[in-house]
């Protein structure tokens, strides 16, 4: 579904961000990124959508190969690409309707959506995709009337009415309170198998990634440390991702917890 | 370990001083004194008339007594015709202005635009604003001749300097990821444009707009001076005539609006926020 090619981002200061990383994610797989501040988790994702351009490598989503496409061609692959990201990023000053509207900037024209009248299937859907998240009552508030855990959902609207074939996450959960920080992912994922999309989520948050997703990879300067289920994350994987600490805490936090959203979490 | 200690020892209970910007003192005193010496001599040479002060003190003193019988009514005709000019180069200019300035504040916005175009519209700017509104407007009543047309251009032009280099600034100051955001969904650039950037920058836009609005009401004012038309030729054939009262008018009159405008542009800055 989608894979890198050893997938190397050098940044103009000399800072190498990915060192030759490769990866290969099948159809509907949830995956979750983690590391420490810097290790690259960010330049990964950004590298796939080229909203930052990958040093060398190859990047294929599908049979498609994104690295050496022409501008036009970037933007219509990027339509199959949904992105979420940290601190929501909805344009504050649109309403509901026009943030998740704007999913579909990449299939109608320019006269169309400077008018906003977009064809009818696409209104249905956001309305849909709303009600789904639980904010139909919403849509012609300003985006910067909504609480953090209702701006992320329509960042989900967003992503989601692109139709596309593989999410890609950035820290959805970074500004959110404990509780809100677990609806959104377990919404992230619930909407994933119900349409069946691959996904690559970065989170920090070592015990929300385990109890959500089927594969933890583990970046540490630019380079897989670790691949594997989230059981395999022991407390000497931890300790080569991220250095030595007292891990004992944060796997336990795990296993005892199950679905009781108010407590632990804060790790 | 023990180092640190020791220079903790050293450091409770002295003083403790901002350390001063120039560190050599012998250079900080010098830059003091070199500068309080310049600004007295400088102010020496300044020399004043002041028998001549003395003299124009008496028809200093008739002006601003105009003020408080001015003539709205003996050049009525004149007035109505001179600031109708006004109000009409002030709008018109303001509008063309504003048009081109906005694709040329795209273009001078260094994380919208590619680097030539950049310095393209960056030149222009600078040109727009290098040139002081007067001279552009003596030059232009050499090409145009005198009259209101003359006037409408130099406003455009100077409107294209202001508000393009100040939207310029507040685009490369806008928040980066919510134009990202756009641009990951495959939106084409004029579609980031509407989506990303515009509604990040509209109330700046407006608020400019308005007083740029203002700005060239003023300035038509001025530009009567040089021949280019508006209430300000009104008002310099009013004083060249010693006409003191029907001066004072006009510029009550001036006063009035530009305050209208303000308290108007108040307004609509709230609203747009």
């Amino acid at each position: 579904m989608l894979r890198l090619e050893k997938l190397v981002k050098t940044y103009k200061t000399g800072d190498q961000a990915l060192k030759a990383v490769d990866l290969d994610i099948p159809e509907g797989q949830v995956l979750a990124l983690i590391g420490p501040s810097g290790a690259g988790k960010s330049t990964l994702i950004r590298c796939i959508n080229r909203l930052v351009e990958p040093t060398s490598g190859k990047v294929y989503l599908g049979d498609v190969e994104l690295t050496g496409l022409s501008t036009g061609a970037l933007r219509r692959e990027r339509r199959r690409m949904g992105m979420i990201f940290q601190e929501y990023a909805l344009v504050e000053r649109l309403s509901v309707m026009e943030n998740v509207l704007s999913g579909r900037l990449g299939y109608v024209g320019f006269w169309r959506s400077f008018l906003r009248r977009f064809p009818q299937s696409d209104v249905d859907e956001a309305f849909r995709l709303l009600d789904r998240v639980g904010l139909a009552h919403m849509a012609d508030k300003r985006a910067d009337e909504l609480s953090g855990g209702q701006r992320q959902r329509v960042g989900i609207c967003r992503a989601l009415i692109q139709n596309p074939a593989v999410l890609l996450v950035d820290e959805p959960t970074a500004s959110l309170d404990p509780k809100t920080s677990r609806q959104i992912m377990r919404l992230i994922c619930e909407l994933c198998k119900e349409r069946g999309l691959a996904a690559i989520i970065n989170i920090h948050d070592v015990a929300l990634a385990q109890m959500f997703v089927q594969r933890v990879i583990g970046l540490r300067f630019g380079a897989v440390e670790f691949d594997g289920p989230p059981e395999g994350l022991t407390p000497d994987v931890l300790t080569t991702i991220y250095g030595e600490e007292d891990w004992e805490a944060t796997i336990e936090a795990v296993d005892d917890d199950d679905d009781n959203d108010l407590e632990v979490a804060a790790l | 370990m023990s180092d640190i200690a020791l220079e903790i020892e050293t450091r409770v209970g002295t003083r403790w001083k901002k350390p001063p910007f120039v560190q050599r003192p012998w250079l900080r005193w010098a830059l003091i004194w070199g500068f309080v010496v310049y600004l007295i001599a400088a102010y020496m040479t300044i020399d004043v008339n002041w028998a001549r002060v003395y003299e124009g003190l008496e028809r200093g003193k008739q002006f601003v007594l105009a003020f408080t019988s001015p003539d709205f009514t003996s050049r009525s005709g004149d007035i109505y015709e001179g600031m109708l000019e006004s109000i009409i180069m002030t709008v018109a200019s303001s509008v063309v202005g504003i048009a081109i300035s906005i694709p040329i504040a795209l273009g001078a916005a260094r994380n919208v635009a590619p680097l030539p175009v950049y310095l393209i519209c960056r030149s222009i700017i600078a040109i727009s604003r290098a040139l002081q509104e007067i001279i552009v407007a003596i030059l232009l009543v050499a090409i145009f001749g005198f009259g209101p047309l003359a006037g409408f251009l130099t406003l455009s032009f100077a409107t294209i300097g202001f508000l393009s280099k100040l939207l310029a600034e507040d685009i490369e100051s806008m928040d980066k990821v919510q134009a990202e955001a756009i641009k990951a969904t495959g939106a084409r650039w004029t579609q980031w444009i509407n989506y990303g950037v515009q509604p990040q920058v509209m109330p700046r836009l407006i608020g400019l707009s308005m007083y740029r609005l203002d700005i060239n009401f003023r300035e038509s004012a001025i530009l009567g001076l040089v021949g280019a038309g508006g209430i300000g030729a009104t008002l310099n054939t009013a004083f060249d005539r010693y006409e003191y009262d029907t001066a004072a008018a006009i510029l009550l009159i001036i006063i009035v609006i530009v305050m209208a405008l303000e308290y108007l542009s108040g307004i609509i800055r709230a609203r747009v926020q």
